[in-house]
């Protein structure tokens, strides 16, 4: 990591310097005011950087070293799958046939990315047990809300305008509760039982003829199957509810159980996870949405068909829920998971499951010793700690996430899911070796021997990190959000 | 067992592992799933291509596509061709950026923190508003959530919007309003502008938005000077959708009183790509700061008082908010927004304005060429980088000729606006050189009535 503080662009612009080479101008020159009316011609210039090329290539590489991604060590984060961002992906997702196409061409000059959509769709429909699939959502939560407003379209075609209660475990995560807020939808929240798993009695009570849905991540965000996942379906579908699958966890399960299979009626992926679209810093992600028969009519349009040889694009779908976003989808999210998809193929995607499903048990049983664990059972792709031993001591989650940082790792996921104290949520994925795991293994005993030992070192930490602990108080009460000149 | 170069685990880490779980097989590790759903077999799909045999193939499917660059387009309508400065691509390529989750732990993300507080300055400046966040998904969602900000800040439930709006977002608009209860009123146009008229008679306490674009779908400056009086009558909302190049040269919104500015930062160094991933952006007064939807990086101080930056106000969002939260949006597009940055940075104060001020120029050319032989201009009043001709023939038709010529043509408004049957919406940006603007006016030759 780079120790020096980077100054702001801003700070280290210089008038008159420039970082661009445009064309030149062939056509005749005029005042603008020729063109366009005064009040609309802009007087104070936007205060932008000047400066060269060079500046601006040192510049970011300095950010860049002040940065933590995959790529620079392990990255455990539960719940958000940072596995490994192949390279070949960032390719083809640059080929100007796909890089440099305009989503308003016309049709016929543009079967190859309709080609790829398609067979995509048709990728996800076989691994989801689905009938039919969007790839119009950006992200995770903005397909959350695409399903949830076609199960609300669905009751509301069926009469069932009364259905707004959106039923959801306390483990879900913050976008599950959120989304049917913007749908419209009204959340329930169902309880965990002693085994992290939802309380069937408390779902029982809850389901009624106001039930639009249940969702449901599955593995829960506690890294545990829902073993009784059929009988939940017969709950729901039983008061006339539909089965959402949150398919942030899909990692877990590839080759061994498909949402379709369990009952699901709609379901999200994120592309960004699963499927290897790198995260961004933040996104873009890409946030595909499965669904059932009886949902197809409700999709987002345009839908993507296949008249013989040739692709198009079907708008007319009287039942849709509309548009949920400009054109079709993060395109160059989808072609990066496709190429994932064609890369693994089947026995690859099993392999997927199968050792990341083993690598998180195996650090868990490693780790049970130093740590509690709240749920003595098998995980799938991820478990959780609770740092309550370490609590008792003065060590808090946070100390132990942030002495972790002066190993050179990313942090687990902590404080979340909100049913665990102290929690740690950890997800090592499939891409990571054993010496890997072995060494971070390694540094999260000898933090809680710390702990024991020499609590300090571990309360104050990072030591080594580019900055201390920031204030994030004083950020929040008197916010800065722009650079302001001195 | 299955080897493959993203999956480093050998049979022996496997038994080594298994032992330390304390099971005999892997498949002792998937017994919690009922025997019902556990799913048999391998999925029915493709299998797997070497790294050299699946790029050959991609790369022949990529190529049954007519790409900008082999191609002259002409073809805007909310995506444009513009110039990337080629050192974008490099610095976005840093895997440290690009392999990255959002920033939750400050001490080791201070690069992209910092670069989103540099994003987040620099929309400012050009909107000419206080704060803007760190990213939207597109444009179109970002005046979706502007709507669903007014209406929640107001406690109205009724939107005004232009139908000199861009089509796709007024439908995602319109999805988003049926979510929330929302009523939308489409506002006409005449001459291309928002017809004031018209938007004066909707006006009521009952509005809690009123959305312009600017310069809007058909290339037209919106007068935002008659208009803003207009919106804030009533104690709504003023809301402006802008292209943030062209706000190199035009007054920015912020400056006529806009309350929320929105848009698509794709036109900064960010390729086309079918539609997406593009940039939103979503720049607000200081008095909305606490309702913006979405991650804003704040600046702070460590405990030695170094200049460092964080996420923050953090309790506006889902994972603290959950079902009160302002938005459901937790992905954004940060890397996108990091492009952007960079192109803005490549092109600078200067290179900005004279962008903009190319693609203004280049345009007014192009329409002084197409009057010289005939054409229809439909609207007349001031514009941007796009102006609507009036042909004799369908433009899909006009279009699949102009593509045997290696030209992508206009975009069909008759497929949104009824009225203008056989009009074609045409972009000119800084990259089409005279030559092109000259050819493609004699490829359409006497395509005019």
């Amino acid at each position: 990591m780079n120790n020096a503080n980077q100054p702001l662009i801003f700070e280290i612009t210089k008038p008159g310097r420039v970082g661009y080479s445009l064309p030149e101008l062939d056509v005749p020159e005029t005042e603008l005011t020729e063109y366009l009316p005064t009040d609309y011609l802009r007087v104070e210039e936007p205060n932008l950087p000047e400066v060269a090329e060079l500046d601006i290539m040192r510049h970011y590489t300095a950010l860049s070293k002040r940065n933590h991604g995959v790529d620079s060590g392990f990255y455990p984060l539960g719940s958000c799958t940072m596995k490994y961002n192949p390279k070949i992906n960032e390719v083809v997702a640059r080929y100007p046939g796909l890089a440099h196409i305009h989503p308003l061409q016309d049709e016929s000059s543009v079967q190859g990315a309709l080609e790829l959509l398609f067979d995509l769709q048709e990728h996800l429909i076989e691994i989801t047990g689905m009938d039919e699939v969007t790839l119009q959502p950006a992200a995770g939560a903005h397909g959350e809300w695409t399903g949830l407003m076609m199960i609300r379209a669905f009751h509301e075609a069926n009469g069932d305008t009364q259905r707004t209660k959106v039923i959801v475990p306390d483990s879900a995560h913050g976008t599950n509760p959120a989304s049917a807020t913007v749908a419209g939808l009204e959340t329930v929240t169902v309880k965990s039982n002693e085994n992290g798993l939802v309380d069937l009695e408390d779902l029982r009570s809850l389901v009624g003829p106001d039930t639009a849905a249940l969702m449901l991540t599955n593995p829960n965000t506690l890294g545990l199957f829902e073993e009784n996942i059929l009988e939940m379906a017969e709950i729901v579908h039983g008061a006339g509810g539909k089965l959402y699958y949150d398919g942030a966890n899909l990692n877990a399960v590839l080759s061994k159980a498909r949402p379709g299979d369990m009952g699901f009626d709609v379901v999200h992926l994120n592309l960004h996870k699963t499927f290897t679209g790198p995260h961004g810093g933040g996104g873009p992600g890409s946030g595909p949405v499965g669904v059932k028969k009886e949902l197809i009519p409700f999709l987002p349009k345009p839908v993507i068909v296949k008249n013989g040889d040739e692709y198009a694009f079907d708008y007319d779908r009287p039942q849709s829920i509309g548009r949920v976003k400009p054109y079709y989808g993060n395109f160059g999210i989808n072609v990066r998971a496709y190429t994932y998809i064609r890369t693994m193929g089947p026995d690859g995607l099993q392999a997927v499951t199968e050792n990341a499903v083993i690598n998180a048990n195996y650090m868990m049983r490693r780790l049970a010793e130093y740590y509690d664990l709240p749920y003595d059972r098998h995980c799938k792709h991820e478990f959780v700690l609770s740092g309550k031993r370490q609590k008792k001591l003065g060590v808090r989650t946070l100390d132990i996430a942030k002495r972790l940082l002066d190993f050179g790792y990313h942090p687990p996921t902590i404080y979340f899911p909100l049913n665990v104290e102290e929690c740690m949520m950890i997800e090592p994925t499939e891409t990571e070796s054993k010496e890997t795991l072995d060494a971070f293994i390694d540094a999260m005993i000898q933090i809680a021997k710390e702990t024991e030992e020499n609590p300090e070192i571990v309360q104050e930490a990072p030591h080594n990190t580019v900055i201390k602990r920031l204030d994030e108080t004083q950020a929040a009460r008197k916010p800065i959000l722009k650079y302001q000149e001195a | 067992m299955t080897m493959h170069r993203y999956l480093p685990m050998t049979e022996q880490d496997q038994k080594e592992m298994l032992a330390a779980i304390g099971v005999d097989s892997v498949d002792e590790l998937f017994q919690d799933i009922p025997e019902k759903v556990r799913f048999q077999g391998q999925y029915n799909i493709k299998k797997a291509k070497s790294e050299t045999a699946l790029l050959k193939e991609l790369s022949r499917l990529a190529s049954k596509n007519a790409d900008l660059k082999q191609n002259v387009s002409f073809l805007g309508a909310g995506v444009y061709d513009h110039y990337i400065p080629t050192i974008v691509d490099h610095v976005i390529s840093r895997s440290e950026f690009y392999t990255a989750y959002t920033p939750y732990q400050p001490e080791i993300s201070q690069g992209e923190l910092q670069a989103i507080f540099e994003f987040q300055t620099m929309i400012c400046e050009l909107t000419g508003m206080d704060v803007a966040n760190s990213s939207m998904y597109d444009g179109g969602t970002a005046l979706a959530e502007a709507a669903m900000l007014a209406c929640g800040q107001t406690k109205r439930k009724k939107v005004l919007i232009s139908e000199a709006v861009h089509p796709e977002s007024r439908e995602v608009l319109k999805t988003y309003a049926k979510g929330q209860y929302i009523e939308v009123v489409e506002i006409p146009h005449e001459n291309g502008v928002t017809n004031l008229e018209s938007l004066k008679a909707e006006m009521n306490d009952n509005v809690a938005a009123v959305i312009v674009q600017y310069p809007n779908f058909f290339g037209q400056i919106e007068p935002l000077k008659e208009i803003e009086p207009i919106a804030h009558q009533f104690k709504g909302l003023f809301v402006v959708s802008s292209n943030p190049l062209a706000l190199g040269i035009l007054t920015p919104p912020g400056s006529f009183g806009a309350d929320i500015v929105v848009g698509d930062a794709q036109t900064f160094g960010i390729p086309s790509a079918f539609g997406g991933p593009h940039c939103g952006y979503f720049a607000v007064t200081n008095k909305l700061m606490r309702k913006v939807p979405g991650r804003l990086v704040g600046q702070t101080t460590d405990e030695n008082g170094q200049r460092g930056f964080v996420l923050t106000l953090q309790a506006r969002e889902q994972h603290i908010r959950r079902d009160k939260a302002t938005s459901n949006i937790c992905s954004n597009q940060a890397l996108n927004a990091l492009a952007a940055s960079v192109a803005m940075t490549a092109l600078g104060k200067r290179g900005v304005k004279e962008m903009a001020s190319q693609n203004i120029h280049k345009t007014q050319y192009a329409q002084r060429v197409f009057q010289d032989n005939g054409f229809d201009i439909a609207f007349t009043g001031p514009s941007f980088n796009e102006f609507v001709v009036k042909l004799s023939k369908s433009v899909k038709e006009v279009n699949q000729k102009l593509l045997e010529k290696g030209i992508i043509g206009g975009y069909d408004l008759g497929r949104d606006y009824p009225e203008l049957k056989n009009h074609m919406l045409i972009a000119v940006t800084e990259l089409r050189t005279k030559e092109e603007i000259d050819n493609f006016v004699e490829e359409l030759g006497d395509s005019h009535e």
